[in-house]
Formats: structure tokens, C-alpha cells, sequence
């Protein structure tokens, strides 16, 4: 499936099937994160739960410290 | 028109009216690394009417790359870094007050500054989460606005939390981040601090002007390197039963127990830290970061030992560590969270 994600068309595998599978895949499942789906904040209990589907526009921020 | 600022006034949301309000106005900075020094700059340069900075450090050769504000001879002089800072700053505009605070920006110290000088806005440049989260609170309780900023690598983000307009911090980490990478793990290019800083100061003058209603709302993050940029709304993620913005905050990063202790260990020129919240290190990774970045690590399955030079950083499993080679709090504090995020 294909992905928007923070703006760019992106191809997944098929075992991506949720937002937690998303991080994963891209390494960020130990990285303090904030995840948007369509607009919507996705909370941390609900990532292995929310699916993910073609088209979807995804936003990833993640937390870092240095200043 | 005082010709100085007339270009600023001429950009018409900020005008006659916006440049009289920014010179009313008191702002903290929190850090004087590469973010607190161009922050600094702009701030004072815009014309405000006083600036503190407080800030433990002192001036290395490993700052001017990209810590605007100072010079080699600050480094060969090691001077605390807000010391170099007002320096520096008083010569770019004497109408500015400048305060320096060399010291720890502690749950104390930032209430103190917070009830005493009622500042209108704190400006995070820390490189540590433990710190932002007592900034969140103190922001929080005496309601005056903050704006998060940080970055590493070609990465950077950042973020506005106003009292009663927007969530916190904490809303959106929901936990105290476990440190990992930090510009002397990773590395840093000049201009991700730049495009921070932009950000931070942007939403800085529509905060000084009080133009509520053109601030952005979003956290934003961006790679210069990657060419990636994400933004999201955070309005959201306010949550009822936050301790810091919710109906019955108690602000815990304030309380005793969540302050970082220290502890110089007698007759062992060293300083222990703990930090507020008990971490869960995996060790063996913990010693394969510092050894990528050519230090001569060791971990055994309680402690990673790590060689700087003249002095040793101890870390255990749980956060704890031990910096030897020093009585100093402030210096150990500063390897500590250095090396530690």
C-alpha cells in the first residue's frame, strides 16, 4: 500500500498493516514519537489497534533533545 | 521612528504598536548553547527590553562551530557561557538589559526567576528533557507562554505551549523520554540549530506583539539532509487529567522528589547524579554508542564506564551514574546530560 507520509508518497510492505507496524518498519518503535492520521493524533495505547489503509495521510514527528 | 528597528516596524504585523510592546517585554532563556545564542541574538537585536540567561557551562573549543555568540578567546578563557553571552550581547545593543545566571536551571531557580520577575516568555535551549519538563511546569503555574526547541544531527523540531490556549509538553510525550541521541552522540550541522532558531523566534515576536491568533499551533519538524517536514496539530492531545495543564494540576516535575540529586562523594573527587526519574539503560547498546563516537567504553551487566580524558563517566542500569575527576555539581551535571540527554 502507499502512504503519504509527512507529505511524500511512500510504498509500504503488506505486513504494515497498522501504525505500529509503521514504526517499526522504519525503526522508530523505541523513539519517542507523535503520530497523525488523517488529521487525527493517534494516542500510544492505540497504535497496534489503528490500521492503516492506502491513501492515508500519515505525519511523524519524533522527539529529540540536543539543543 | 528610532531608524534602529525600522525595519522590523515596517513589517506591518508587527509595526509602531508591536516594536513598543516588544520593548516591554521580559524574556528567559533557558540554555546558552547553540540554540540559547541565536535565540539571544534575535531577541536582543528586536529590541526587548530584557533578556536572562542562565546557563551551567562554560565555553569549549567544541562550541564555535555553531554557538554563535562566542569567540576563541572565550574558550581558551573557559568563561561561563552566560558570562560570554551578555558580553557579547551588551555590544550588540546596550538598550537591552542583560542578565547572566551561571547556574543550574532547576525547579527552584525557574520558580524563583517566575515569581519574582513575572517574565513574559521562556525560551527553551536546554539539551535535556528533565529540564524542559520543569520548565513546562513552571510555564504552566504561572501561566507565561514557553517554546520548545531542539535538535540533533540534520534534525530539529519545535513547538509553542501557551497556558489556556494550547496542551503542554507532557500532553503530548505522555512519559519522560529515556535521553538517546544528543549532539555529542550525533553530531550537529549548523543549520538544523538555524532553522530551529527561526521557528523558536517566529513564534517569540507574534508572543511579544500578542498576536495570539497567528501562532501555529503545530509542532513542526523538519531534516535539512533527508529533505523530509512534518507538522501536526497539537490541539488535540489535551488531556483533562494532565499533572501540569489538566483541572488538578500538581505540577510533579516541581516536587522534590522529581528534582535531579546530586551529590559530591567525599574524598572520592566525584559527583553523583540521579536523575528524576529512574531509567531502564540497556547497557551493552548504551556502551556501543559512546564507543562509535571513539570513546573507550566498558560495560559489565550493572555499569557502563566510559573514559574522558581526565575524568570517568560511571552509568548504571537505572539512570544513576557517577562522574569521577570532580567535585563540581555543575560540571558533573553537564557531562551527565551531555552524554545522557
Amino acid at each position: 500500500m502507499t502512504l503519504v507520509i509527512n507529505g511524500e508518497a511512500i510504498a509500504v510492505p503488506d505486513e504494515v498493516k497498522t501504525v505500529g507496524d509503521l514504526l517499526a518498519h522504519f525503526r522508530l518503535e523505541n523513539k519517542l514519537c507523535i503520530v497523525e492520521v488523517n488529521v487525527r493524533i493517534i494516542q500510544k495505547h492505540e497504535y497496534e489497534t489503528t490500521a492503516l489503509c492506502d491513501g492515508d495521510r500519515v505525519e511523524i514527528v519524533h522527539f529529540v533533545g540536543g539543543g | 521612528m528610532n531608524e534602529r528597528y525600522s525595519r522590523q516596524q515596517l513589517f506591518a504585523p508587527i509595526g509602531e504598536e508591536g516594536q513598543k510592546k516588544i520593548r516591554g517585554k521580559h524574556v528567559v532563556l533557558v540554555g546558552a548553547g547553540a540554540l540559547g545564542t541565536g535565540n539571544a541574538e534575535a531577541l536582543v537585536r528586536s529590541g526587548i527590553g530584557k533578556l536572562t540567561i542562565i546557563d551551567r557551562d562554560y565555553v569549549e573549543w567544541s562550541n564555535l562551530q555553531r554557538q554563535q555568540l562566542y569567540s576563541e578567546a572565550d574558550a581558551k578563557e573557559r568563561l561561563p557561557k552566560a558570562i560570554a553571552a551578555k558580553r557579547r550581547l551588551e555590544q550588540i545593543n546596550s538598550e537591552v538589559e542583560i542578565e547572566a545566571i551561571v547556574g543550574d536551571a532547576g525547579p527552584e531557580e525557574l520558580e524563583t526567576i517566575a515569581l519574582k520577575q513575572r517574565p513574559d516568555l521562556w525560551i527553551d535551549a536546554t539539551d535535556n528533557f528533565d529540564t524542559r519538563l520543569v520548565i513546562n511546569d513552571v510555564a504552566y503555574k504561572y501561566n507565561i507562554p514557553w517554546i520548545y526547541g531542539a535538535c540533533v544531527g540534520s534534525y530539529g523540531l519545535s513547538c509553542a505551549f501557551i497556558p489556556n490556549r494550547t496542551p503542554c509538553l507532557y500532553c503530548l510525550l505522555e512519559t519522560v523520554p529515556q535521553g538517546g541521541l544528543t549532539c555529542d552522540t550525533a553530531g550537529i550541522i549548523s543549520p538544523s540549530v538555524q532553522m530551529v532558531i527561526s521557528y523558536q523566534m517566529a513564534e517569540a515576536l507574534k508572543i511579544l506583539v500578542e498576536d495570539w491568533s497567528a501562532l501555529r499551533g503545530k509542532l513542526v519538524s523538519f531534516d535539512l539532509w533527508t529533505n523530509e517536514y512534518a507538522a501536526i496539530r497539537i490541539d488535540g492531545v489535551k488531556k483533562d487529567g494532565c499533572p501540569t495543564c489538566g483541572r488538578h494540576p500538581s505540577y510533579p516535575f516541581l516536587s522534590y522528589e522529581q528534582r535531579t540529586k546530586t551529590a559530591v562523594l567525599c574524598g572520592r573527587d566525584s559527583v553523583q547524579i540521579r536523575p528524576p526519574a529512574l531509567r531502564q539503560y540497556d547497557l551493552n547498546e548504551l556502551a556501543e554508542l559512546f564507543r562509535r563516537q571513539g570513546l573507550q567504553a566498558e560495560a559489565n551487566p550493572y555499569l557502563v564506564s566510559v573514559s574522558l580524558g581526565d575524568k570517568r563517566l560511571v552509568v548504571f542500569r537505572d539512570g544513576r551514574a557517577l562522574v569521577h575527576g570532580t567535585k563540581d555539581v555543575q560540571e558533573a551535571k553537564a557531562i551527565y546530560y551531555r552524554y545522557l540527554g
